[in-house]
């Protein structure tokens, strides 16, 4: 390539470090090609790994395992029902609690808040969001559950525990630990995440449109409920989804003050337990093999319902992207 | 370029020596983990052990069932388990087992104006207060044992080990043996389906459970009761006398056991019979290898056991643990030197050291 005889050697000298750096080119690309390709096999590696565990338990129990709420080790009989209605109304309780609070706060942030206070609102926010979830998880045990049991639940049982239809909902023992516990607690964790997506997908919406609402005459609450919420409405979706998905897999939390009991109470107020509360009670303390395959057969169970929530939510935050780029 | 991997060369053989002297100071340590149950008695052995001859004990009391697990997975040099493993088990993963220490498992309740040992509860009652057919304190069935206590019509609220526990296979395995409902819908276990109640990780957890919620009844180890001034129950025994826990009473239970022709100790010592027979009572079992990986850390283990059958005793009845009788730990001595073997086919510990 390099002609010694009729190129002058500074030229010589810049094809070498030229060829170099197509070689130091290369070598990055492949790298980082390599890390890439690396999630991939990860992923992949996880999916088959857990359905290879979960074979044996459901070899034994069939497709019934996710729809059966036995779970009885001395008979060797387990079925995934209890968990994954644990998890699904945990997280259902979480949402009712955590989505209206944190478009309140979306909403206080973007359009009411004096610009002053933005600031500190938003950091504290994502603050809240930083907290490891043990601590949630202690806090929820050594505080709130009490403080729940002596206060809120048994209003609950005196009021709407009464109602005809929906009383069986709250009624039985009061714990302070339980299903409706752990969604409160869930519910606090996951508010900071929707809170700072919506707020960013708020923002989006441009300034033009707002202010021709209001020029109009419109009032705050028509303006948000008729200009912004139809804007951002895929992308407020898509960050509701994304914390549904967290509350979905949320461990220790959870495992602190669900109460842990693998049956499906009709009352929220019972103990119950979710897929990674009980994965994280038994997957080091017993001896079967065929429990510990139900555990990963629950945990596949889990991969699936996190794996299509955080789907829905990437298609709607692209969505929006499409929309705010085009 | 040279620098550094001057640098990674030098990290590299500090690492190393780090990790020798890391390995060096491990080896000298005994590894064990499961039960729950006798970890007050084992964590005091071991701080009597390594007194007196340097040697620690690593325990790691994560349960039963996780005992099992871990001597399976070849993570430690014994298990410990409240639950014995049956011949074929033992055959089929080539371990020993052998009974190290027996004690007692108690119900504790929390109800307004009841003290502790005041309250009395049967086997039948306590079945149905966990199957959730007793609800309320003020219960025909339990009024009847408690002519003269004053109970209130307050939930009974049932709390349970959440982790698989050998407290639990004791407890369910008595429960079990008085309540026929109990055995066919929920059995006996290191963990089962409850039909009622909140579960709790570790004697803690169960022990947090009963003292949060007014009503609350739940079960736990003695020394745990004992050492937390729980309000812990008397029981009607087999023989209908109703007794308090103590160690007198765990050790009239302990009698009755016939180890001499329990093929691999298989003893379970729940609901004895006589006069003064604490119904939940049992060992706690330790599982080794036959043919260890690592020779020199079974014996290790081995001394430290034998060390404790000797002079572990004054120990254990400070906890109210009732040591394993001279008879039943000659056994073992002999189920050591016949089964537990070295790779040179000799057994790697003898009654001389």
């Amino acid at each position: 390539m390099v002609d010694a005889t009729s190129q002058s050697i500074g030229m010589r000298i810049g094809a070498r470090v030229a060829r170099r750096q197509r070689m130091a080119d290369k070598g990055f690309r492949l790298t980082t090609q390599f890390f890439a390709v690396l999630v991939l096999v990860l992923l992949g590696g996880a999916i088959v790994s857990l359905t290879v565990g979960a074979l044996p338990a459901l070899r034994a129990f069939g497709l019934g395992f996710f729809v059966d709420p036995t779970w009885q080790p001395p008979k060797e009989i387990f079925g995934g029902l209890a968990p994954i209605y644990g998890t699904l109304v945990t997280s259902v309780i979480a949402m009712i609690i955590a989505v209206p609070v944190s478009f309140g706060i979306a909403i206080f942030l973007t359009e009411l808040c004096p610009p002053m206070l933005r600031r500190p609102f938003g950091i504290a926010i994502e603050l809240l969001a930083g907290i490891p979830s043990i601590i949630y998880g202690i806090w929820g045990f050594l505080v709130l559950g009490p403080v729940l049991q002596h206060t809120i639940l048994p209003f609950l049982k005196a009021t709407l525990g009464q109602l005809p239809g929906i009383g069986f909902l709250f009624s039985g023992v009061i714990y302070g630990q339980g299903i409706f516990t752990a969604g409160v607690v869930l519910a606090i964790m996951i508010l900071p995440f929707i809170t700072a997506i919506t707020r960013d997908v708020f923002e989006t919406v441009p300034p033009l449109l707002k202010e021709s609402a209001y020029g109009l005459g419109a009032t705050t609450w028509e303006v948000l409920w008729k200009v912004v919420l139809p804007y951002s409405r895929a992308g407020v979706v898509g960050g509701v989804m994304l914390g549904l998905g967290r509350a979905l897999g949320e461990t220790m939390a959870v495992a602190f003050v669900v109460g842990s009991a693998i049956k499906i109470n009709a009352s929220l107020l019972a103990p119950g337990t979710t897929i990674s509360a009980t994965i994280a009670n038994l997957a080091n303390s017993n001896p079967s093999q065929l429990l510990n395959s139900a555990l990963l057969a629950l945990g596949l169970a889990l991969f699936v319902i996190t794996f299509i929530v955080l789907s829905l939510a990437k298609l709607q935050l692209m969505r929006l992207q499409r929309k705010a780029g085009g | 370029m040279k620098l550094f991997s001057r640098t990674i060369l030098r990290s590299a053989v500090l690492g190393a020596a780090v990790a020798l002297v890391a390995g060096a100071s491990q080896a000298a340590d005994i590894t064990g983990a499961g039960a729950t149950f006798p970890y007050p008695v084992y964590s005091k052995w071991a701080d009597s052990y390594k007194k007196e001859t340097g040697v620690g004990l690593n325990y790691q009391a994560i349960g039963s069932g996780g005992g099992i697990n871990q001597i399976k997975a070849k993570t430690v040099t014994f298990g410990a388990s409240d639950m014995p493993l049956k011949s074929e088990d033992l055959d089929a993963a080539g371990l020993v087992q052998f009974p190290m220490i027996m004690g007692g498992v108690v119900p504790v309740v929390n109800i307004p104006g009841v003290e502790p040992g005041k309250l009395v509860l049967d086997g039948d009652t306590l079945a149905e207060i966990y199957l959730g057919e007793i609800t309320k304190w003020d219960d025909a069935k339990i009024k009847k044992l408690n002519p003269d206590l004053e109970l209130p019509s307050t939930d009974i609220a049932p709390a349970y080990r959440a982790d698989g526990s050998g407290t639990t296979f004791l407890f369910t395995n008595y429960l079990s043996s008085v309540n026929a409902k109990f055995k066919d819908s929920i059995g006996a276990s290191t963990s089962v389906q409850w039909p009622t109640g909140i579960g709790g990780k570790g004697n803690a957890g169960v022990a947090g459970a009963v003292q949060q919620t007014e009503g609350g009844i739940g079960y736990v180890e003695y020394a745990y009761v004992k050492q937390n001034k729980l309000t812990y129950t008397r029981m009607v025994n087999k023989d209908g006398k109703t007794l308090e826990p103590t160690i007198k009473t765990f050790q009239a239970a302990a009698a009755n056991a016939d180890w001499a022709n329990a093929k691999n100790y298989y003893v379970i010592l729940t609901n004895q019979p006589g006069a003064d027979s604490w119904p939940i009572t049992g060992a706690s079992f330790i599982l080794m290898y036959k043919q260890p990986q690592d020779a020199a850390a079974s014996a290790t283990a081995l001394q430290f056991f034998a060390w404790a059958y000797a002079k572990g005793a004054a120990d254990a009845e400070s906890l109210d643990y009732v040591p394993m009788p001279k008879a039943v730990v000659d056994m073992v001595h002999k189920t050591w030197t016949d089964n537990i073997k070295g790779a040179d086919g000799k057994p790697i510990w003898t009654a001389s050291k």
